[in-house]
């Protein structure tokens, strides 16, 4: 690094920046539009500077929207309270199944355990679309439509296969010989998987844990055929400012905002944990 | 009463027989070392006795009591890893805990302590693993094992990961903290020296199968076949392909054109192929020829500080190792030598069967 030359430092700098603008452009401009009434971000041309407002954020935490056309409900608020239901539920139901899974596939070989391992995984590949169709005539069927139990348990989907995965890997990497020599010690098949395996794979939890989380709380489609306005997340709440008044911009970027940060902050916090999930126990202790 | 006993103990994997009709009994008190090449079958007989896997036939008892398809931690069994198996999210001192069923209180403290103090490292309890250097590890895994007084003691090549010089110390440590509790221990190793060093019978595992089970001694004068004699001594014996023959009443072989004199001809019979050894310490080594001495030439000297080493060709082109005291000879590479061996030092094995035959009654070994 020390012995750089000049234009190489300088072409480094310029190709770093271009890619930093790229990426956190649009996330800038969210954040500033999320200041701004809708007639500010529709000038032509747009300014930079401008007098902040917080009557975007106001209408959302109060749920009062005013248009042109009238004063509008939106219960922004709820969609995100639901968005954190549905998300936590989701990723503690698969955890609960997720971990134990992974553990046998780690552990045991049995008939048919690629095959059943593989097919959960392939859920990830298949289009959504192609089994809400179905899937919401059975939920009709079952009492299930429009029910959080229904929503996190379509969430299955997204959540499970990536716990099953990543954790399966981590438990892979763990000797097996330290699990033997626990119950030598004279412990339980059980305490030997709560006290050593669950703890010695714990990084690899909480990186599956939160990346499942995270694609949760970013689904869109499932909720949106599944779920009526009561139960909706975030992520369909936010079609509730295309009113008949025109879009909200100020509305729709101040909720954008405040949707990501739970999600932002978490991956800061745990953004150890996620590069090493991410490269699925390939980094060895 | 014994304290491990394994009857007739098989297992097969896919088409490979690793354990093949295992016997031994190791009683309480008794070391017992496992040795053999890799691939021998040593883990897979201890994992088996650990219950990590179950034998296809045969029994394994454990203070009277038949252990197979019982859990592994209702088996007394404590059990010391290669790899150290550490827990490395607790401190050496719950590690060393783990080992006891009452992990609190003021009698699993000084259990803990106790041990520590013995295997010295009580001044790194409150470690965790990744903090302590190998040989501690390797002592904390030592402690671990030995904490709750089991019945059976497991060493699975506890040396292989630790440094020349504390491997040497712990040779000397070892017996005694081995035999503290009582303890039936199996001990394996793949360092014929360390099994010398602590077991007081070895157990020689080659294929599945035990080739030999002696003291140390008794493996070392008398291995019961050709292949024991090769995996016990550095450097490693000396063999000659020989048919002996009998003239004026006593046995003569002609190795490397040199007759010699095996001994008084009587049940041997004449004209059957054998291999003939000789250690390279009971090589004699002279500038004078004469008698039975085989001609050689050096082609190498290896100074080892206690011993020298020498590679000598015989006149039919086979190699031998001599292996002399330092002060003995000055000898350099190229120089011409004459071999000489004693009668006593010659072992003789079958070389169809690769058995003993003991020359002093003449008769194959059982």
């Amino acid at each position: 690094m020390e012995h750089e030359s000049l234009a190489g430092r300088i072409f480094r700098g310029a190709a770093l920046t271009l890619i930093l603008v790229f990426f956190m452009f649009p996330i800038v401009w969210i954040l500033l539009m999320s200041f701004q009434t809708n007639e500010q971000i529709l000038r032509i041309p747009p300014r930079i500077l401008f007098e902040p407002t917080l009557a975007n954020y106001e209408a959302l935490i109060s749920g009062q929207l005013r248009t042109a056309a009238g004063n509008l409900e939106i219960t922004f608020m709820r969609n995100l309270w639901n968005s954190f239901v549905l998300s936590s539920g989701a990723v503690v139901l698969a955890l609960l199944l997720g971990v134990p899974a992974a553990y046998a596939f780690a552990r045991f070989k049995f008939r048919l355990g690629e095959t059943i391992a593989f097919t959960l995984l392939s859920f990830r590949f298949a289009p959504p679309l192609l089994v809400l169709l179905p899937l919401s005539l059975y939920y009709q069927e079952l009492g299930l439509n429009d029910t959080y139990v229904g929503i996190v348990w379509v969430y299955q989907l997204i959540a499970l296969p990536l716990i099953l995965w990543i954790v399966r890997g981590y438990f892979e990497d763990i000797s097996p010989d330290i699990e033997h020599a626990y119950r030598l010690a004279g412990h339980s098949w059980s305490e030997a998987f709560t006290r050593i395996a669950v703890p010695l794979a714990g990084p690899g939890i909480a990186a599956a844990g939160l990346l499942s989380f995270i694609f949760c709380w970013n689904n869109f489609i499932f909720a949106l055929i599944l779920a009526s306005a009561d139960k909706q997340p975030v992520t369909v709440g936010a079609l509730a400012f295309v009113t008949a008044s025109g879009i909200q911009y100020g509305q729709i970027a101040a909720a954008i905002v405040l949707s990501v940060t739970p999600t932002l902050l978490l991956a800061l916090y745990a953004q150890r944990y996620l590069v090493e999930g991410l490269s699925l126990g390939a980094v060895k202790g | 009463m014994a304290g491990l006993e394994i009857k007739s103990v098989s297992k097969t994997f896919g088409t490979v027989r690793t354990a093949d009709s295992l016997s031994l009994s190791v009683e309480p008190g008794e070391i017992v070392a496992v040795f053999g090449p890799s691939g021998g079958g040593k883990t897979v007989l201890l994992r088996m006795i650990a219950g990590m896997f179950e034998p296809d036939e045969g029994d394994i008892l454990i203070g009277g009591r038949s252990i197979v398809g019982a859990a592994p931690e209702r088996r007394s069994i404590g059990m010391a890893f290669q790899n150290f198996a550490l827990f490395p999210h607790m401190t050496a001192r719950d590690n060393i805990a783990s080992g006891l069923r009452k992990k609190r209180g003021a009698d699993a403290a000084a259990r803990v302590q106790t041990i520590s103090r013995l295997l010295k490292i009580e001044h790194v309890l409150g470690h965790v693993p990744r903090e302590l250097s190998n040989g501690q590890k390797q002592r904390t895994a030592l402690a671990r094992a030995l904490v709750g007084n089991p019945e059976v003691l497991l060493l699975d090549d506890p040396l292989r990961n630790v440094d020349a010089k504390l491997r040497y110390e712990m040779r000397l440590e070892l017996p005694n903290l081995l035999r503290r509790g009582e303890a039936a221990v199996l001990y394996v190793t793949q360092d014929y020296r360390e099994a010398m060093a602590i077991a007081d019978r070895i157990a020689v595992l080659t294929a599945g199968r035990f080739e030999q089970v002696a003291s140390p001694e008794e493996i070392y004068a008398r291995p019961a076949s050709v292949a024991v004699a090769r995996l016990f001594g550095d450097p490693s014996i000396n063999l000659a392909e020989i048919v002996p023959f009998v003239e004026h009443g006593t046995v003569f072989a002609t190795i490397s054109g040199a007759r010699v004199l095996l001994g008084a001809a009587d049940a041997l019979p004449g004209d059957r192929p054998y291999w003939l050894g000789v250690r390279p310490e009971d090589l004699g080594i002279s500038l004078l020829g004469g008698g039975d001495a085989m001609p050689a030439r050096v082609l190498a000297i290896t100074p080892m500080h206690e011993k020298v080493v020498l590679l000598l060709r015989l006149e039919d082109g086979k190699e031998w190792l001599a292996s002399l005291r330092p002060d003995a000879l000055k000898l350099a590479a190229e120089d011409s030598v004459f071999v000489r061996f004693a009668q006593e030092a010659v072992q003789l094995f079958d070389r169809e069967t690769g058995l003993r035959v003991s020359l002093s009654h003449r008769r194959q070994a059982a």
